[in-house]
């Protein structure tokens, strides 16, 4: 389980970075949004995998690390997705406001040597 | 003066009480001067006389209080006030009051008073003048908070406010810009110099373990034995040296002339200039003594009164003249205390508020003679003591005290300095020589004071001043008449009159080591009377062989008049901050987005593999044991959707967007796999939310087609290019999936995670334990962060209102086109039917989810204490109900029908959850305490019912609000472009 999901961390990084570096508004857009991804599956991941041990305690009950999953990188993922759309929605205003400003979709607001 | 009489010590018992009530009413100092500056901004402008009242009645209410506070501060008493600021980091918020720092809330208070009176006849009436006092009594706070500070940290803060709001003074007149560029010239100085004494105050407290005043004075042996000594005390130099205007940096004194008089009587005789002299005393018997402690306080301060002496001679404006005869002094004080004898201190102590006294004085008459003739160039002036004979008669008397002339208290600390400069204190050129130019320079200043005098009151009346000269109103006067008699008393009966509070304020510097000294006129003929003499002949002789030249030259001393300081500091400066920061930008910089991001993509490379390296990392083993077939598809058609959208959002913006989703859904198939139910119903809800964002976002692109010729002429440096990028992602990739499974194949340690799981039903009332942790034990952490997605929306909602789109996306999308072109084709169809009707049965399906929507956000926030769910989750799928009604029935269809308010909802979120945060301190609770208990309601059956809840309910509203807000405003965009298209063509017609 370990080496999949860090091998799905680490290209969900991969494709993340390379988008990143792209010169277009949209790739840079989805390059974050998988970035975020990854970023939260590595928060996540820092409580340790475990199957079928979901925080939800018994009622009444008192609650251990042996039967009950790591719940503080859960609660860190959880706000860090609802923050990631605010970030993803701010950007993409950005976006469209600077291409409506400058009549280019390229990060730096006018065309380059191609690339 | 009340409580003179009482100086006997108080008995022990009742003191300790009164010591204490005593201790606390130091903090008036602070309080009242900071206070009244915030109230006095607010008086209207035109009230010029209640605005100097206000003012004056705190400086007043100050000086009293220092005044009651005599007897505690006699033989050695020091007063305290102490709050835990930072007790941990040993910064506290300590005043500190001996006998010193009474002498000095005494003059800057006394004084105070009597410059408010001054500026209230000196201020025009359109002056702003409440932000003259307002700033007037921040700088008397901030000089009394460094006068009475008992923590170093606290004292290096107070340092710099007095640099900020000495700047804000002597820029009043701001539309000057002789006074812009003097304040900004004394900003940089004393701000730098403050920089460097606030590092060498942390060395200090370093060396001495503590940051505590008393700590500190006790302690200077270890200090002076310190390796570290001579860095600090350079450093702490460089602050106090700047602050006195001391030679090299005392070029910006003059230049701060362009203030207001009020103001340069107060910075430049009690207080701003003061504070480097008196920092000097008040580390005097930890610093002093020492070789280096002669050599740089000693060559500044020979320097500093020589050449100040000398330039003063050759200003022809009055207040030049004067600010280079503050230099002077302030060197004869700074030499004094370089010799590091007690004797020696004394004097420094006396000649402090001695200079303060007269050149206090002197700045008013000067003020006087500017304001009744409109002129303070002394080779335009002459023969104003016809004209304005009491002003005349005060400005002698205290232009005698600044020359030193007999039965005077200028008279008095200048015998003591000459009786200092003779004896031998370290047998080395420059105290042999302190006695010849200590003599030098008292004959400078007799021929300047002289030419003060002589130029202004005497000669012929000048035929082109601006405004014919009389004495100034009555009260304006009476402040310098009160300070030339302080200057005679003290002068004729100095032991009666000064001694004791002297005496108080030396033994508090001193404590054992106090001399023996004797304050009198006349101590027989001896060496310094000697000196005087022969400084005082000496300078009426060289006034009246250079009167003639001086009559006519122009401003500055010969030579020296060439080298100006406000040049060369201007060309450093420039130097600096624009021509060097420029070269570095050029070649450093960029403004193209890709490089930096590159850069930062390789720092967080090196930054994340350096610490690896350096500690010989070891790979772990791979196990590839217990792997789920299923697990292992699941991701491998994620890592196929990320890859894939990776290489189609360049040309295929929408089938990015669907593989992207993939990715998505897939990290929330994880979430369930691997015990995280609330992670994997967020994550899909905002799949679902993000989903539609982009694709609103979408029309707004560019139209980007892939042209396969062009791909096949890559030039290589492209190709080369993206060639990097690729090897640096994939390093990235590696290293971060490196690092995530070294880690989670690792044992857990020790965390905090049993406390919040042992706790969270125990305390937090919820067996959902996630979110327990989000709206009770970490609440102020949500708090925070639904701000942040407040201020996100409000921010997209800002931006969008001046959204313009460009001319290519203006056009109605290509399928709209198609159906309202087969409208108009068709005689029974009216323009918009098909756009209507297009999707008819799913979007009626959509219609009739909203109430099931609905129904789910409330029970998922209900459940949301004890099983996955809650405010956030419940919240984004509310607005999924509302943005799916958008999405079937078109934005007007909508909107007619029921009005969102997504701003009302935000505003409700954050005081719902503000308020439940603040309804604890009505218990007795600190901010945000939940309490928790299950409800049973008909239907609905029992749930918990924490106060939690109300939080919650908070955050369900403000993420409904802002996700609506953020996608409504998007959506809008459609509605207003075909607007500005139709305004767009319109005006083209009417053009043609």
């Amino acid at each position: 389980m370990e080496i999949i999901l860090s091998a799905a961390i680490g290209v969900l990084t991969a494709s993340g970075v390379y988008l990143l570096l792209r010169p277009r508004t949209y790739q840079v857009i989805i390059g974050l949004s998988l970035l975020s991804y990854a970023v939260n599956l590595f928060i996540f991941s820092m409580g340790r995998l475990r199957v079928n041990t979901p925080p939800i305690l018994e009622p009444g009950g008192v609650g251990d690390l042996s039967r009950y999953t790591d719940p503080v990188p859960q609660a860190l993922v959880l706000t860090a997705i609802v923050i990631g759309f605010a970030m993803t929605a701010l950007f993409l205003v950005v976006l469209l406001a600077s291409r409506g400003f400058t009549g280019t979709d390229h990060v730096d607001g006018r065309e380059q040597r191609s690339d | 003066m009340r409580g003179l009489g009482t100086q006997s010590p108080l008995s022990p018992r009742e003191g300790n009480g009164t010591i204490e009530y005593a201790g606390k009413l130091l903090s008036v100092f602070i309080l009242a001067p900071f206070a009244g500056s915030l109230i006095a901004i607010f008086f209207p402008s035109d009230q010029r006389g209640a605005t100097a009242w206000f003012a004056g009645a705190i400086a007043l209410l100050c000086f009293l209080v220092a005044a009651g506070l005599y007897p505690f501060v006699t033989s050695g008493g020091v007063l305290r006030y102490e709050l835990a600021w930072m007790p941990e980091l040993g910064l506290n918020f300590t005043l500190r009051m001996d006998g010193f720092a009474w002498l000095f809330t005494v003059l800057v208070t006394a004084i105070g008073v009597l410059v408010v009176l001054y500026a209230r006849y000196y201020m025009a009436a359109e002056d702003p003048v409440p932000r003259f006092f307002a700033l007037f009594l921040a700088f008397m706070g901030s000089m009394l908070g460094v006068v009475l500070s008992g923590n170093l940290i606290l004292l290096a803060v107070f340092w710099e406010l007095t640099s900020i709001v000495s700047f804000l003074l002597i820029g009043y007149w701001h539309h000057n810009a002789h006074a812009r560029d003097g304040a900004r010239m004394a900003l940089t100085m004393t701000g730098m110099g403050g920089l460097c004494m606030l590092v060498g105050l942390l060395i200090m407290g370093r060396i001495v373990g503590s940051y505590d005043l008393d700590v500190v004075l006790a302690s200077g042996d270890t200090i002076r034995n310190h390796p570290l000594y001579v860095t600090m005390l350079i450093l702490i130099l460089l602050g106090a040296l700047t602050k006195s205007a001391q030679f090299p940096f005392h070029f910006w004194l003059p230049h701060a002339m362009a203030a207001p008089t009020p103001v340069s009587a107060y910075l430049h005789s009690a207080t701003m200039v003061k504070a480097g002299v008196f920092l000097l005393v008040r580390f005097w018997p930890v610093m002093a003594g020492t070789e280096a402690w002669f050599w740089i306080v000693g060559l500044a301060g020979v320097t500093t009164l020589l050449l100040g002496a000398y330039f003063a001679i050759f200003q022809q404006d009055l207040k030049g003249l004067l600010a280079y005869s503050t230099i002077s002094h302030l060197g004869l004080i700074t030499v004094l205390l370089s010799l590091g004898s007690p004797l020696a201190a004394v004097a420094a102590v006396f000649h402090i508020v001695n200079h303060a006294t007269f050149k206090a004085s002197l700045f008013m008459a000067a003020g006087i003679i500017d304001h009744e003739t409109g002129t303070r160039d002394m080779r335009k002036l002459g023969g104003l003591i016809r004209y304005m004979p009491g002003t005349a008669v005060l400005a002698m008397v205290a232009s005698a005290a600044m020359a030193g002339v007999p039965l005077l208290n200028g008279f008095i600390s200048k015998e003591m300095f000459f009786a200092e400069a003779i004896e031998t204190h370290q047998a080395n050129i420059l105290d042999t020589i302190t006695p010849y130019v200590a003599t030098l320079a008292g004959m400078f200043a007799v021929t300047y004071s002289l030419r003060f005098i002589h130029s202004v009151f005497f000669g012929q009346t000048p035929s082109e001043l601006p405004k014919i000269p009389h004495e100034p109103p009555r009260w304006m006067r009476a402040p310098i008449e009160f300070l030339v008699l302080a200057c005679l008393v003290v002068g004729i009966i100095p032991a009666i009159t000064i001694g004791p509070f002297l005496h108080t304020a030396v033994v508090s510097i001193l404590g054992a080591s106090t001399p023996q000294y004797s304050l009198a006129v006349w101590h027989g003929w001896n060496l310094p009377l000697v000196m005087s003499f022969v400084a005082l002949l000496g300078g009426v002789g060289l006034y009246f062989l250079m009167r003639n030249y001086l009559a006519t030259s122009t401003e500055g001393p010969p030579v020296f008049r060439l080298l100006h300081g406000q040049r060369i500091f201007e060309r450093v400066l420039v130097t600096l901050s624009w021509k060097w920061a420029r070269s570095l930008e050029q070649r450093l910089g960029t403004r193209r987005l890709q490089p930096q991001m590159r850069f930062l993509v390789f720092v967080a490379i090196v930054v994340g593999a350096l610490p690896l390296l350096l500690n010989h990392f070891e790979l772990p083993p791979l196990l590839v044991r217990g792997i789920d077939p299923a697990f292992a598809l699941l991701w491998a058609i994620g890592i196929a959707c990320a890859v894939g959208a990776a290489f189609q959002a360049k040309f295929h913006r929408l089938a990015a967007l669907v593989l992207l989703g993939g990715a998505g859904l897939v990290t929330c198939i994880t979430f369930v796999w691997l015990s995280a139910p609330d992670l994997a119903v967020t994550q899909l809800l905002v799949e679902i939310v993000t989903t539609v964002l982009i694709l609103l976002g979408l029309r707004w692109l560019p139209k980007r087609i892939e042209d396969t010729q062009e791909s096949e002429l890559l030039s290589l440096r492209v190709r080369l290019r993206r060639l990097r990028d690729f090897l640096l992602a994939i390093v990235a990739g590696g290293g971060v999936a490196l690092i995530a499974y070294t880690v989670m194949t690792r044992p857990m340690p020790e965390t905090i995670a049993s406390y919040f799981l042992e706790r969270a039903y125990k305390e937090g009332g919820g067996t959902n334990v996630v979110n327990v942790i989000l709206v009770d034990f970490r609440g102020f952490d949500t708090l925070g962060e639904i701000a942040v997605l407040a201020i996100v929306a409000l921010t997209v909602f800002a931006l969008l209102l001046r959204f313009r789109p460009q001319a290519d996306s203006l056009e109605a999308p290509e399928q709209q086109q198609v159906q309202n072109a087969f409208d108009d084709d068709h005689p029974d169809r009216a323009e918009g039917d098909s756009v209507a009707e297009y999707l008819f049965v799913p979007s009626v399906i959509m219609r009739w989810m909203f109430p099931v929507s609905g129904m789910l956000a409330a029970y998922l926030f209900l459940r949301g204490h004890d099983l996955p769910g809650g405010g956030f989750a419940a919240g984004i799928a509310m607005s999924i109900g509302f943005i799916l009604q958008y999405m079937s029935g078109g934005t007007r269809w909508v909107e007619e029908r029921l009005r969102i308010h997504p701003l009302r909802w935000m505003g409700i979120g954050v005081i719902v959850a503000a308020a439940t945060g603040i309804g604890s301190w009505l218990f007795g609770y600190p901010f945000l305490t939940s309490h928790a208990q299950y409800v049973t309601l008909p239907i609905v059956g029992k749930f918990p019912l924490a106060s939690a809840i109300f939080f919650d309910l908070g955050v369900f509203s403000l993420v409904v609000g802002a996700t609506v807000l953020i996608l409504i405003a998007l959506a809008h965009q459609s509605i207003r472009a075909p607007r500005a298209h139709a305004r767009a063509l319109r005006a083209g017609k009417e053009a043609k």
